[in-house]
């Protein structure tokens, strides 16, 4: 994660509930962090509205792969709308890390960076070396076209580092830090 | 089948949606939300996104709201029951909400499928925080959408407007 966001410059993210957002926090809080801990598969979503509302900054979307499966249906929303801005990053341990580590669909044969493929999202690719993640920050750091990481993790359970829960606040400074006001 | 009933509603709903800057309109289709879709599409003040439930669409309504943009939902009273759970980003980030719901199983319904979630739509929306008003007049549709809006996007305010079946008119089935 850490790498991931570390030349984030202009980057809007947005973290799916349980590790990524704890991982997202622990690399570094910024303004423009959206860290859910709830509405579990709405992640991408999330970041196909903001990306389609901010077209000149990339929008990134960090998911683990249980948040991602209970919102397959939004590869194919985001497909159909393709913003060049999103990039779409599922850390995949193939477990449902929050509730006792039991295997996911991903274990089970779900192969998500074809599922990303068959809904149009042409860079969909697996991401397993420091090589290959670089290459998929950049391409969305480019905002050239759509594209999904499918960043394949050990599955483990380090110490966490909790980010804020209160999602009034982490709204409204995220929305300050694009210099929109507070209702 | 066809959607017989007069347009002039459907195109208040679409001058409210203008009118309060809606730059993003996601939907799920109904035949009552037809014309404000094709509308959509068709003069670019707003772009539209099909969404696959409609849950995806109370997502999508708050990254925009994230980003600074003004976004509605259009469903069915069927959808309402797939948003639930995602009604908690909502409530939990007072996020700005339009649902336009077209209701079904109420009046003059063919299919019998569609009756539990037309009787529990209303409450299943209040449950979760949400402001319903609901529409059984064709005049009452534009204010009620603009009124939505307005509480929307001026004061945080999750909110629905409930377009009653009466009003969209029966639906020609053909065999």
């Amino acid at each position: 994660m850490k790498n991931l966001v570390a030349d984030r410059r202009d980057l809007l993210i947005v973290a799916g509930l349980g590790s990524t957002a704890y991982d997202l926090f622990a690399a570094g809080d910024h303004p423009a962090n959206f860290y859910l801990w709830g509405a579990m598969g709405g992640a991408a979503m999330i970041g196909l509205g903001l990306a389609l509302a901010q077209p000149r900054r990339p929008v990134l979307v960090v998911t683990g792969d249980g948040e991602q499966l209970m919102g397959l249906g939004s590869f194919a929303t985001i497909g159909a709308q393709r913003p060049p801005n999103l990039g779409l990053a599922v850390i995949d341990n193939e477990r449902y890390g929050e509730t006792g580590m039991q295997r996911s669909h991903t274990a089970l044969g779900t192969d998500l960076v074809a599922v990303a493929k068959a809904c149009g999202i042409a860079w969909a690719r697996e991401i397993r070396g420091e090589g290959e993640l670089a290459a998929f920050a950049t391409q969305v750091q480019r905002m050239a076209a759509a594209s999904f990481g499918l960043i394949k993790v050990a599955p483990e359970n380090p110490p966490r580092v909790l980010p804020p829960r209160d999602g009034v606040h982490l709204k409204n400074r995220f929305r300050q830090s694009l210099g929109f006001d507070v209702n | 089948m066809s959607d017989t009933a007069p347009d002039q509603w459907k195109d208040a709903i679409y001058e409210a949606l203008r009118q309060a800057n809606v730059r993003l309109v996601a939907y799920v289709p109904d035949a009552g939300h037809a014309r404000v879709i094709e509308r959509v599409h068709a003069e670019g003040d707003m772009k539209g996104v099909v969404l696959t439930t409609e849950e995806e669409g109370v997502a999508f309504c708050c990254g925009a709201w994230l980003g600074g943009e003004r976004a509605v939902l259009l469903m069915q009273s069927s959808g309402v029951g797939n948003c639930i759970n995602m009604l908690s980003l909502v409530e939990n980030c007072r996020f700005p909400l339009v649902a336009l719901v077209t209701m079904r199983g109420e009046w003059a319904e063919f299919n019998q499928w569609q009756e539990p979630m037309g009787r529990a739509t209303q409450a299943a929306l209040e449950l979760m925080g949400v402001k319903v008003m609901r529409a059984e007049r064709a005049e009452d549709v534009g204010p009620m959408a603009a009124a939505s809006l307005e509480s929307a996007f001026r004061s945080d305010q999750a909110t629905a407007v409930l377009l009653a079946q009466r009003l969209i008119g029966r639906k020609e089935w053909t065999k």
